[in-house]
């Protein structure tokens, strides 16, 4: 047999066994547990490589559980696809290498993060459990496989957000998250079904070759644009977003910030491969990009007003999807005019679709830095903070290039994939831009306050104890600081290579749909 | 929680134990018969929850050890993970024991799925039975003894 038709089903396999093996790996002690932790987040991270890598070279995998074959999809004359199929084209596979590179950064972190706390067991399995959400919502081909999925990483991320309990603040936030995303799932599971009730399948490909645009459709749509915009903390449904990042154990948050940007893929995929050429008229695509606007200005400005500084990250947060939807929305925007695709809608879904590699990875990186200035001097507040640059050197530079980066400075990556997305858009409304570019120069101006208050000033007495965090931190920081400076430093070869073919396979709704249904449209 | 009257005490001596027979009953029958593994385990899990309602929680927590719920739980999961990666030269969950009945097939003619609910069924009447433990332990808390203090952050 050949290891690489089965690269999907080991990418979901090897967090599952993570999650299954964990409370029992624990009793043997410390160590193990930790070689656990992220020696399969690692081992996640080569699978994710290398199924990146195959799906670049011989086109979309797709994988089918439990059949008679890895790429049986329509066993024995069926007209649709009835089993478990994951389908993994380059735009789910360049979203598979960010999360888990998310997810191997924060279980890193957590080695030396989270010793001090009792339930670690616990934590491990639940960490692994939302890593495995995260991955089978980028891979995933059904439908109804996808409301599970959101249902395992929501209910992993109920329980971290939580994961310090005596803190009436992680409680208060857990339990929002959870009222807010249940009835968000629950709108979801109405949708998938009302869609399954109509076409007899739950597959996305075996959908979208079906689909026609009418009414029931179109509550569909809005039902599950709902939920997933509401997921990855787009503006009027963001509230709960700043609560759980802040609450979470720091690498815990930077892996929602992975998990949020499955649910933006999920919005992304909905949009393009099962409605897509079908979507009729623009209404839908200017409702994601006014989201995006919104969330772009309305989360900075709810940010530079923060002064506890994992909040003012989530803020941030908000408005960083923003751009996202803004870039995507505008692609969507001109799906069926060739003309406008060709001029600037491509290059807006490129600049959209580096954003979330580039966003994943200084998001992740400000939250563990966050994460190692509270381990450090045990303060949440901006206030208190100052002179922590002499004491911290190394996290101070990792939290420079992370800040340099979401604010759009050049050379830095943010300012790339931001650059790409401020041209394109310029072309449906100079307004669009001009929101955009506001919102970088409100972002740069709360870093510098950041930076500022926490790293520079005069050296307080109350931190004179404070050291540089334990190396298993610097390493887990590292290793997105080093994803932050690849990409700055080879722009040109991660467009080519990661971003280009991801924004390719996502406006091909053919080929989507041709992997599962062999036929095409 | 307090204990109830001898007659509920007496009642759950006899009955308790069928609702386990039943669960059984109900798992090892899944593959075939409406129920499966997670129905069978909750119906388990009951005689946890009979077991508190008549005897009381300081009672049930003085029987009750955690390890064997733990043991349940791992046991479960860890069997349906290697079922499932049993399938791999094939594909993983592949139901590699299914043979038609005719053939002599092994677990007819379910093959994996009724041991992959057996596992489920020892994973859900575990995992719930800790739910009912600590879901009175909650209850228990607020009562009396004061919350037991993480240490690490300002709180």
């Amino acid at each position: 047999m050949n290891w690489n038709d089965h690269l999907p089903a080991l990418l979901l396999m090897i967090p599952l066994f993570g999650a299954f093996a964990a409370p029992l790996v624990c009793l043997l002690g410390k160590t193990m547990r930790n070689v656990l932790l992220v020696g399969l987040s690692f081992v996640t991270l080569l699978v994710a490589l290398l199924l990146w890598k195959s799906v670049l070279a011989g086109g979309i995998a797709v994988y089918v559980m439990g059949g008679e074959s890895f790429n049986l999809t329509l066993p024995s004359g069926m007209a649709l696809p009835i089993r478990i199929i994951m389908e993994v084209d380059a735009f789910s596979a360049f979203m598979v290498v960010c999360g888990s590179i998310a997810s191997f950064a924060g279980a890193l972190f957590s080695t030396n993060y989270m010793e001090k706390f009792t339930g670690l067991g616990r934590f491990v399995s639940l960490y692994f459990l939302l890593t495995l959400g995260m991955l089978g919502m980028m891979i995933t081909g059904d439908f109804f496989n996808f409301f599970i999925f959101i249902e395992i990483a929501s209910i992993a991320s109920f329980g971290l957000v939580a994961f310090w309990r005596d803190r009436p603040e992680a409680i208060e936030a857990s339990l929002k998250y959870t009222l807010v995303s249940q009835v968000g799932s629950m709108i979801f599971l109405i949708a998938a079904g009302a869609l399954y009730g109509k076409y007899n399948a739950l597959n996305i490909a075996a959908i979208g070759s079906l689909l026609q645009f009418g009414v029931m459709e179109k509550i569909a749509l809005v039902f599950i644009i709902g939920t997933l915009a509401m997921k990855c903390g787009s503006f009027p449904m963001h509230m709960w977003l700043p609560d759980a990042y802040a609450e979470a154990p720091s690498g815990v948050s930077c892996l929602l910030v992975a998990v949020s940007q499955a649910s933006l893929y999920g919005l992304m995929r909905v949009c393009f491969s099962l409605y897509g050429v079908n979507l009729g008229g623009s209404f839908i695509p200017w409702m994601i990009i006014s989201m995006g606007l919104a969330s772009m200005f309305f989360g900075v400005t709810m940010a530079v007003v923060q002064h506890e500084i994992k909040r003012l990250i989530g803020y941030h947060s908000v408005s960083q999807v923003g751009y996202m939807l803004l870039g995507l929305g505008v692609g969507l925007l001109v799906l069926t005019d060739a003309h406008g695709m060709a001029e600037y809608g491509f290059t807006a879904m490129k600049g959209g679709i580096f954003h979330i590699f580039n966003y994943t990875m200084y998001k992740g990186l400000l939250f563990l830095a966050a994460g190692a200035i509270y381990y450090a001097t045990g303060k949440r507040d901006l206030n208190e903070m100052g002179g922590l640059a002499r004491r911290m050197p190394f996290t101070t530079a990792m939290f420079v290039i992370a800040a340099a980066a979401i604010s759009g400075l050049p050379p830095f990556n943010g300012f790339v994939s931001k650059l790409l997305i401020y041209e394109s858009v310029f072309a449906v409304h100079p307004a669009l831009t001009v929101v955009a570019l506001l919102t970088s120069v409100l972002t740069l101006a709360s870093f510098v306050k950041v930076f500022q208050t926490a790293f520079l000033g005069p050296e307080k007495s109350v931190f004179t104890g404070v050291r540089e965090v334990p190396s298993g931190m610097l390493f887990g920081m590292g290793v997105l600081t080093l994803a932050v400076l690849g990409a700055t430093l080879f722009p040109s070869w991660t467009l080519s290579n990661l971003v280009e073919p991801a924004a390719k396979a996502l406006v091909d709704q053919a080929g989507y749909i041709g992997a599962v249904m062999g036929g095409g449209l | 929680m307090n204990p109830l009257s001898v007659v509920v005490r007496t009642g759950c001596d006899l009955f308790a134990w069928f609702m386990v027979v039943f669960g059984v009953n109900v798992l090892v029958h899944g593959y075939m018969t409406p129920g499966g593994g997670f129905q069978g385990g909750a119906i388990i899990a009951t005689f946890t929850a009979f077991l508190l309602v008549a005897y009381g929680g300081r009672k049930l927590l003085g029987w009750a050890n955690e390890k064997i719920f733990d043991l349940f739980e791992e046991v479960g999961l860890l069997a349906f993970f290697f079922l499932a990666f049993m399938g791999f030269p094939v594909t993983f969950f592949y139901n590699y024991l299914v043979k038609p009945l005719a053939a002599g097939g092994v677990v007819p003619p379910a093959g994996t799925t009724a041991l992959m609910s057996i596992a489920v069924g020892l994973e859900v009447s575990g995992a719930l039975s800790m739910v009912i433990l600590t879901m009175y332990r909650g209850i228990r808390m607020f009562e009396t003894a004061p919350m037991e203090e993480e240490i690490g952050h300002d709180r």
